[in-house]
């Protein structure tokens, strides 16, 4: 059975480079990082030192307030750094893989067979339960709760998103067998984009078909707010499909297999394209891709929600698309005032992009104006498909008050939901930082 | 690193002209775009900025303030028959309201830069465009001291004690007009006000439309008031309120780019026909609801006032209430308030002060109805 969501808002930035269909190589990295900064509300305790062996598999860290939550290590190799940061917070712990392909067995399984404490246990002990991210409030899910519902977008809209039909082509019965595997802890739901989308075919799960699909209609928040909008005390999950391939295969293959496609992308890339790559691989390894002369963001996930990482970085554990974007430090002559900035994008009527529907601009790094008071009051609801008041919203979150927060639904939204707005903030607020900082002060307080 | 080895620029903080920084900042990125990138959330963001939003509101104004300028030529050679032809009479109007210019600018400005100076901010654009308004709403020949006081009036007790544009309840423009009207009612009101005189000269006398309003619409075209010449706006009046040809040439750019509201616009129009319509079935008038829509400041007010998107209401069912009800209120004012007709600064100040309630029901019926919902999954 299929159910329609109609999306009207919502805009799709049309920045230039996406991904050309064809894989560009495989990369097979020196070295690996795992990263708990990709993890919301994972406190990281160390279970290795450096010079440790490991395999893909072997757990890495653990989670100080629960120590069933593990990460593991995507490759076999020895353990060559921990990279720690302020207060000796360990940021990385990076691996240099040895080549071979050892793995912690983890026993073949037949997920139609099993119970939902099993699936659980199967995920805890191969480092994928960090991969379901629990909503409210976008961190790790707790093992001791049982979800109303888990939502997986099986297509995304974000700028220069990876194709999930390409990228995930090989992997529909590894996806397939995870989806039967998490619908034994809760009903399952899945948005596609259209009836002839591979996903459309995903057995133990209720699809969705999302229609009118603009940034950000592939977004899981979004889709969740349409299907069954979160309320205080209740929790769902969510999973992307890079994840649910990784799930399937610790119960098909019963090894920890997380290499995905990865599109590398953006205006500054000299070549787009997909490589095949673990999540960790040093941004390094997609040498040819970019210009070294360039001052260049090296940016894992998309242009609006992904992380600087910077050219030393490593691609992020949930990102399977790498953005190149050039820092934007020139200074425009007059930029603001000019009748035509045809170089310029703006979704707004008031320069003349929609002149050209077509073109695909090479954007960068720019804010294009001064940090300003909230003035205009239309623009953020236009490209918010969302049954909330961004900007009350955001107004709360800075009051820190928690009665509006709730009031004005702070339960539904993650920072990636409300990133067109401060896109298209005339203002320049740094729109994600401050439902963030909401969002902290929320798990505070209510903890 | 590198940062602690390079000097700070002449006008940075803690160069030798640091305590400028604001106003140096202010001309520096108004010649060139800031070099700043994005720090945290979206990497990329939209070209559009409040520079360029101010900007059009200010073109938007272009041609109301240009036939503003020769209207004042031109009613003053209507009274006096001294100035042969239309650039005679535009230059003359232009001699007429480039002071008040000046005078809006250099007091307002001035007090925005000082005020972005102690604060240590970036100086806000919004005054370009207060500046903009405030002599197409005042009398031709109001005393320059006069608006200079009204004009630091509003900037401080309006804007800047609130925390500057975006932080205002009120619009600043009108709150100038207001202390104006309130402070010095001759220079403002009657009928010697309206057109311009010459340096010394007495005087002239030349009623607004609106004068005429409790006497009903025979006097308004005994007065020599068709509907055509107030659409026109080639009768006496503030600046820049009297012909509604250019203000919906100005309507069309704001509405077109989408930097002011169509729904308070649409809605206020409706208002107003809505009360103009009552006031004629219930005899109260005989002016028919259309002809207020021409009159006096209604035109200017709905386009360029009451769509302050600061100062009016933010949700967009909000946007229909708040409209309707300044459009509503204005021809009230103009009905039962015989002394003072000019309805719509009030109803646009007053419904400024009740756009935060409208707001608040808005969103608090909304997020009732959303706890209602029943959860499917």
């Amino acid at each position: 059975m299929s159910n329609n969501i109609v999306l009207k808002k919502g805009l799709d930035i049309p920045i230039d480079g996406v991904a050309a269909l064809e894989t560009i190589k495989t990369v097979t990295p020196d070295v690996v990082a795992v990263k708990p900064t990709d993890f919301k509300g994972f406190a990281p305790r160390l279970l290795v030192k450096e010079g440790d062996k490991v395999l893909a598999g072997s757990p890495v860290l653990a989670d100080k307030q629960n120590p069933d939550i593990l990460l593991t290590s995507p490759v076999s190799g020895t353990v060559q750094e921990i990279s720690r940061g302020d207060k000796r917070k360990v940021l990385a712990v990076v691996i240099k893989a040895d080549g071979s392909n050892g793995s912690v067995d983890f026993g073949k399984k037949d997920p139609k067979a099993m119970g939902s404490e099993e699936v659980k246990e199967t995920l805890l002990k191969s480092g994928l339960w960090p991969s379901i991210i629990q909503r409210p409030y976008g961190v790790i899910a707790n093992p001791a709760l049982t979800p109303k519902a888990v939502f997986v977008s099986a297509f995304s809209t974000a700028p220069l998103a990876a194709d999930a039909e390409f990228a995930f082509k090989d992997d529909f019965q590894a996806i397939q067998a995870a989806v039967t595997a998490v619908s034994k802890i809760a009903k399952v739901h899945v948005c596609v984009k259209g009836g002839d989308s591979i996903f459309a075919k995903l057995q133990d799960a209720t699809l969705h078909t999302v229609i009118g699909a603009k940034h950000p209609a592939g977004n899981v928040g979004v889709q969740i707010s349409h299907i069954s909008p979160i309320k205080k005390g209740e929790t769902v999950w969510t999973l992307n499909l890079a994840s649910l391939a990784a799930i399937g295969k610790v119960f098909t293959e019963g090894k920890l297999i997380l290499d995905r496609m990865v599109a590398v992308t953006g205006p500054a890339a000299l070549k787009t394209g997909y490589v095949r790559a673990l999540p960790g691989t040093p941004v390094s390894a997609l040498e040819g891709c970019f210009d070294k002369e360039v001052e260049t963001r090296f940016i894992s996930g998309d242009v609006l929600s992904g992380e600087n990482i910077g050219s030393n970085g490593f691609i992020g554990f949930f990102d399977n698309q790498v953005t190149l974007i050039k820092e934007g430090r020139e200074r425009e002559l007059f930029g603001w005032a000019k009748p035509f900035r045809f170089n310029q994008f703006s979704s707004s009527m008031a320069y003349f992009s929609w002149l050209l529907p077509k073109k695909k601009y090479k954007m960068d790094t720019n804010t294009h104006g001064g940090r300003r008071a909230f003035v205009c009051s239309d623009v953020y609801g236009k490209v918010l498909p969302m049954d909330i008041f961004p900007v009350y919203l955001i107004k709360a979150c800075l009051a820190g008050d928690i009665d509006k927060m709730e009031q004005f639904g702070i339960y539904e939204v993650l920072p990636e939901d409300l990133a067109l707005c401060e896109f298209v903030d005339p203002s320049k607020n740094d729109i994600q930082a401050m439902i963030s900082e909401g969002i902290d002060l929320m798990i505070k307080e209510m903890a | 690193m590198e940062e602690n080895t390079v000097k700070p620029g002449l006008f940075e903080k803690g160069g030798k002209l640091g305590w400028l920084h604001s106003t140096w900042d202010a001309f520096d990125t108004f010649l060139r775009v800031p070099a700043t990138v994005t720090s945290k959330g979206a990497h990329v963001r939209d070209s559009l900025d409040i520079k360029r939003v101010m900007i059009i509101v200010a073109i938007a104004l272009v041609p109301a303030a240009l036939f503003g300028m020769w209207n004042v030529g031109y009613q003053h050679d209507i009274a006096m028959h001294d100035l042969p032809g239309f650039w005679y009479q535009f230059f003359w109007g232009l001699w007429k309201v480039i002071p008040l210019y000046l005078v809006a600018y250099i007091v307002g400005l001035g007090i925005e830069f000082a005020g972005a100076q102690i604060k240590g901010e970036e100086v806000n654009e919004g005054y370009l465009v207060s500046g903009m308004l405030i002599p197409l709403i005042v009398p031709v020949d109001v005393p320059l001291w006069m608006l200079a006081l009204a004009v630091a009036f509003a900037v401080i007790f309006g804007k800047e004690v609130f925390g500057g544009t975006g932080m205002n309840f009120l619009n600043p423009a009108l709150l100038c007009r207001a202390f104006l009207f309130f402070s010095y009612p001759s220079s403002m009101s009657g009928s010697q006000v309206w057109i311009a005189r010459r340096c010394g000269a007495d005087a002239i006398t030349g009623a607004t439309p609106l004068s005429y309003m409790s006497e009903g619409m025979d006097a308004i075209t005994g007065a020599h008031f068709s509907f055509w010449n107030m659409f026109a706006g080639t009768i006496p009046g503030s600046v820049g309120e009297t012909s509604v040809i250019a203000i919906l040439i100005g309507a069309f750019i704001l509405i077109w780019t989408g930097v002011a509201s169509w729904k308070i616009m649409v809605s206020s129009v409706a208002g107003a026909l809505f009360v103009g319509w009552l006031g004629t079935a219930f005899g109260a008038t005989d002016v028919p609801a259309y002809v207020q829509l021409v009159m006096g400041g209604f035109a200017f007010g709905t386009v360029f006032m009451a769509t302050d998107p600061v100062t009016s209401a933010q949700t967009e069912c909000g946007k229909w209430i708040y409209g309707f009800l300044v459009g509503a209120l204005c021809i009230t004012v103009r009905l039962f308030n015989p002394g003072y007709a000019e309805g719509m600064m009030l109803a646009i100040l007053l419904m400024n002060t009740f756009a935060p309630l409208i707001d608040h029901c808005v969103t608090s019926s909304a997020t009732k109805k959303r706890a209602k919902k029943v959860s499917v999954a």
